[in-house]
């Protein structure tokens, strides 16, 4: 038998009194699309599994202040054909329409996403973009984790989800003047992981003026969603030139860090792609050319 | 049983409830305690969609979902589809399409197809092929899917299916019906 009991919470209260009590052994649940895989290879083991989509703070994906606040329960679907999303975070919203397939995007949350800890989610990259972090809470207390600290290697999160539950996930509204677009290359255009994804978000001064901040996040070409640092201070510049674009896009392919890989291809063409495909992408966006 | 929780829950429009094993997946429990089995268990691992059910209106992989989890859903599998006499219409454009070969992924592609009608009742080719993108088959090469949920959803419209079937029924030798005797 794998896990002994399942628990609905009605609230973080409830949920949070379960895994204490299970001191160790329970386990938060959401849409469950790779914990019961993990479980089941016995890749991670529960004796209680506390699922909290049922709670009803954990629902909301709302703009509030400053903010645009995404709980623990929503589902890719819903980012995906959620409004203020498309209008103000579209990277996030295109991410989450490639996540799995329909049926998985229908139960998996963004949260999962991010707590399952793979380089390559479609989610949590676009969240690294955006500079998100989650609110983690425990029979301890409270604390806000920046999402590129979320993460302890592939496939395990610094979030501990036999005693934490992350209840939300948050990042500053991008606002007027941002633009942020996704991409991604894989084998096939469903049911296929990501050769290569990547979100990009500018911010820039006027319509033609500079780039005051320029945020990319490359997946799966480290250990965790990357953040191409090097890229993003080369593209912030007051000069926006094609030459500019082909260096940034140049320093990324640098900085990452691909292995060789049977799946993915060679550390070589990694790199070639992610030149490639980050060219591209700011080509469309900043409209050179 | 060790440890036996009741699970109860809404299957085909009628409650239904089972005393199982906590760790039960809910494909087990509709095949095994309820005995519809025509949900079928493809890969067992969430990628090809056979075991694809509605679960509250939306359509989900049963085999990834914990029975109870789903403890109050309401859950339409493909026999709360057809109707007692005859075929739904969605079945009915499969089998005039020629969508069907080995048939294995045929329940699961037809509730993903009841599943997006009921959204969308005019859906583009596009918007199907998006829809059946998580539901694999290793025989038809998806054409003739495709053109059968295009029909299914004209039939569904109340309107005739404009374009002739894919296929000439009289051509098609009818097979001996099956049964004992
Ligand atoms: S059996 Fe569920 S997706 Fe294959
Ligand atoms: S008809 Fe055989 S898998 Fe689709």
């Amino acid at each position: 038998m794998n896990w002994k009991r399942y628990e609905r919470a009605s609230d973080l209260n409830g949920a949070l009194t379960l895994l204490d009590r299970a001191e160790g052994t329970g386990r938060v649940i959401a849409g469950g699309t790779d914990l019961v895989l993990q479980l089941g290879q016995r890749q991670k083991s529960a004796e209680l599994l506390v699922d909290v989509t049922g709670i009803d703070e954990l629902r909301g994906l709302c703009a509030s202040g400053a903010w645009i606040r995404i709980g623990a329960a929503v589902t890719h679907r819903e980012a995906a054909a959620s409004g203020l999303l498309r209008e103000e975070a579209a990277v996030l919203a295109e991410g989450c329409g490639m996540v799995g397939s329909p049926q998985i995007r229908n139960i998996a949350t963004l949260m999962g996403n991010v707590i399952t800890a793979q380089p390559a989610a479609d989610a949590a990259v676009p969240l690294t973009a955006l500079g998100a972090e989650l609110r983690v809470v425990s029979a301890a207390g409270e604390r806000w984790v920046p999402l590129e600290e979320a993460y302890r290697g592939v496939g395990e999160s610094a979030i501990d989800a036999t005693r934490e539950v992350a209840t939300e996930i948050r990042f500053r509204r991008p606002g007027a003047g941002a633009k942020t677009r996704f991409f991604r290359l894989a084998r096939r255009k469903a049911l296929a992981l990501p050769v290569l994804n990547g979100a990009v978000c500018l911010w820039r001064d006027g319509d033609a003026g500079r780039i005051r901040e320029a945020r990319i996040a490359l997946g799966p070409v480290a250990a965790r969603p990357f953040r191409a640092r090097q890229a993003e201070a080369c593209l912030t510049s007051d000069r926006i030139t094609a030459a500019l674009l082909e260096e940034a896009a140049r320093l990324a392919a640098g900085e990452a860090t691909p292995r060789t890989s049977l799946i993915r291809g060679s550390e070589e063409y990694r790199r070639a792609m992610i030149r490639l495909y980050l060219t591209r992408t700011l080509w469309e966006m900043l409209d050179i050319g | 049983m060790d440890h036996g929780v009741k699970i109860r829950m809404k299957v085909n429009g009628q409650w239904r409830e089972a005393e199982t094993t906590p760790d039960r997946l809910l494909i087990d429990l509709l095949r095994e305690e309820f005995g519809f089995t025509g949900t079928k268990k493809g890969c067992g691992e969430g990628e090809c969609g056979a075991c694809t059910v509605i679960l509250n209106g939306r359509p989900l992989l049963a085999c990834l979902i914990p029975a109870a989890k789903a403890e109050g859903a309401d859950i339409l599998t493909v026999e709360g589809l057809t109707p007692e006499q005859g075929l739904h219409p969605i079945q009915q454009a499969f089998q005039d399409e020629g969508a069907v070969q080995c048939g294995y992924c045929t329940p699961g592609m037809v509730m993903t197809a009841k599943a997006l009608i009921d959204e969308n009742p005019s859906p583009t080719e596009a918007e199907i092929k998006r829809a059946i993108s998580g539901n694999i088959c290793r025989c038809t090469g998806y054409t003739k899917i495709v053109a059968a949920i295009v029909r299914g959803a004209a039939l569904l419209r109340g309107e005739a299916a404009t374009t002739p079937a894919g296929v000439d029924r009289e051509r098609v030798p009818q097979l001996p019906p099956v049964g004992p005797g």
